[in-house]
């Protein structure tokens, strides 16, 4: 079943097509991540879909209630976290929660009981009684998941929910989601630009590029759709011929003395793609990560500015890192 | 199901006044700040001019206290109003607009915040008032009321500025183009008689908070300008006006 639907949701600041004509469509239940760089438009579709923002043309509907008539209603559906931190901090943590709970008509018999549960769920119930503003950066954005499922809503908008966080801080973030996404039933649609992350939380992905979805499909389809493992050789001269001639290469292309080869099967075709070339340096073996599959659609990389380890590594033949360009 | 909907949207105006509440109960030193401030202008300001002048046969400090109450009462209200624009910047405001309650019930619970905080306030001040012998404790009420509905309209006043502005460059400007100007203008420091410029008569007049100065000055001290009723009239339209300005400018703010 369908819980949100856009058909050619549009957003435009002066010059700027910040969405651009998005038709989505999010099943129940379903935990959907929209990836792209920054200022990519992900902040303001969601911003439309929570009635904030209002959009320049097109539609969407939550839960069956139109975003531009039926405001109050989405409203009632949905729980958000924001980009940019919004707790409260003269307010302790469990005053925090108390306070959203009366905003969203939590009736009083069932409150303290759902807040010290999703106190409970985030790892927080011995800090619940201290002001937020002494939480630690991780500590807080866990009050705000805790905070958007509060009153139980039938979607969680989650925007870069680990922005700035550490790596095991990220880690546990995830294991939240995919933990309350589980528990609760809820549809959990996220941003993030850390893409290995999303994949493996997420069910379905859509990468969104200028404000357009340019690619849509779970994480295994999007990396399938590279048609293979990626392989990088380091090399003196390259035949670069003999190995577009190879059947089970799929492309292949040198970029500053590197073959960046796309093959089915790298595991058995590695030795032979080796033997063609005379002087290798080094290897790399790798299954393509949804970054690749970024750059291949639009010939730029996510990151710009931080290089990390990206995906997982398979049978490398040598395992060397390339350092450097 | 229309009776489910007004109970929340009261159950919000609460979760808003109460978190105000919590807040004020949190800067401690700013209470205190906010009621020493009128006590040294009492005490010292008061004892000051009042070695060398009084008016109507009144101690000059006892003449000032139902100004000072208004002092306490216009600061107090607007600098809270204004507050939101602060709010806003750090987002807090950000979590509460997109909780499915109507902008106009937290308007109202913001207003009501402010007026608690300003209320209580005054009521502290009031525990001072045996200090000032012409005071006469029977009208404390009636004049709690006023200040009340004062408060209303300049919470109101400062929320509609601060709905407008973006930054906290605004508040030196309303600092020193509105509230010093309705404070001296409001006749809480001198009387208002003939031997006033004529001006400054015009402009006096034109204040409503000399609608309120007059009306707390008449019920603790009997000397007043206007009836009573007048006073009265005349501060309950300026907030019923505040009040409606203010909450059009905080639901169509961004
Ligand atoms: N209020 C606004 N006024 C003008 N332009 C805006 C506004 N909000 C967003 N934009 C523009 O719209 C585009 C999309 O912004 P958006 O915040 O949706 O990106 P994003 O994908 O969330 O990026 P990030 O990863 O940096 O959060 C950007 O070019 C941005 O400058
Ligand atoms: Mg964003």
């Amino acid at each position: 079943m369908e819980i949100i639907k856009t058909s050619a949701l549009t957003k435009i600041y002066g010059r700027i097509q910040a969405v651009n004509s998005i038709d989505l469509s999010i099943h129940k239940g379903e935990v959907f991540g929209l990836l792209g760089p920054n200022g990519a438009g992900k902040t303001t579709t969601i911003g439309m879909l929570c009635t904030i923002v209002r959009p320049s043309s097109g539609s969407a509907s939550i839960a069956g209630y139109d975003i531009i008539r039926e405001p109050a209603r989405v409203r009632r559906q949905i729980g958000i976290v924001f980009q940019d931190p919004t707790l409260d901090t003269v307010l302790t943590g469990r005053e925090n929660l108390e306070l959203h709970a009366r905003l969203y008509g939590v009736s009083s018999d069932i409150r303290e009981a759902r807040i010290n549960q999703m106190l409970e769920l985030v790892d927080l119930h011995e800090r619940g009684n201290d002001i937020t503003r002494t939480y630690s950066g991780g500590m807080r954005r866990r009050l705000e998941l805790a905070r958007g499922l509060l009153h139980r809503p039938a979607v969680l908008f989650l925007d870069e929910p680990t922005l700035g966080l550490d790596p095991q801080t990220r880690a546990r973030i995830w294991e939240y989601i995919k933990k309350m996404a589980q528990t609760e039933q809820t549809t959990v649609v996220l941003t993030t630009h850390y893409m290995e992350e999303a994949e493996q939380v997420c069910d379905r992905v859509g990468i969104i590029d200028h404000g357009k979805i340019i690619a849509l499909d779970s994480p295994e389809g999007l990396k399938e759709s590279m048609g293979g493992d990626m392989v990088a050789i380091r090399v003196k001269e390259s035949p670069l011929e003999k190995i577009r001639a190879l059947p089970y290469v799929y492309e292949v292309k040198e970029n500053e003395g590197t073959l960046e080869i796309i093959t089915k099967e790298a595991h058995l075709h590695l030795a032979e793609i080796l033997s063609i070339i005379k002087d290798v340096e080094c290897v790399e073996v790798r299954v393509p990560t949804l970054n690749d599959v970024f750059i291949k659609l639009t010939g730029r990389d996510i990151r710009e500015d931080s290089i990390e380890d990206s995906g997982s590594w398979v049978d490398s033949v040598a395992r060397y890192r390339q350092r450097g360009s | 199901m229309n009776e489910g909907r007004i109970q929340k949207e009261l159950m919000g105006m609460y979760a808003v006044w109460w978190r105000e509440f919590k807040v004020f109960q949190r800067e401690k030193s700013r209470i205190v700040s906010s009621i020493v401030q009128p006590l040294m202008w009492l005490f010292l300001f008061g004892s000051g001019v009042g070695a060398s002048v009084s008016v109507s046969d009144i101690n000059y400090q006892d003449y000032i206290y139902p100004g000072i109450l208004a002092m306490l009462v216009l600061f107090g209200s607007v600098y809270f109003g204004l507050y939101i624009v602060w709010d806003r910047k750090l987002d807090v405001l950000k979590a509460m607009l997109v909780a499915p309650v109507s902008r106009i019930s937290i308007f109202m619970g913001k207003v009501l915040g402010g007026c608690t905080d300003v209320t209580l306030q005054i009521i502290v001040l009031f525990l001072f008032s045996f200090l000032f012998p012409s005071i006469n404790p029977w009208g404390i009420p009636l004049a709690l009321l006023l200040l009340f509905i004062t408060s209303i309209a300049l919470v109101s006043m400062g929320l509609a500025l601060g709905s407008l502005f973006n930054s906290l460059e605004g508040f030196q400007v309303i600092s020193a183009f509105l509230i010093f100007p309705l404070f001296f203008l409001s006749g809480a420091l001198f009387p208002i008689d003939d031997k006033l410029p004529f001006w400054l008569q015009g402009l006096v007049k034109l204040n409503p908070l000399t609608y309120a100065v007059d009306g707390v000055r008449g019920v603790l001290l009997n000397v007043h300008i206007f009836p009573f009723y007048v006073d009265f009239l005349v501060v309950t339209f300026f907030a019923v006006t505040m009040f409606l300005l203010g909450s059009v400018l905080f639901s169509r703010m961004k």
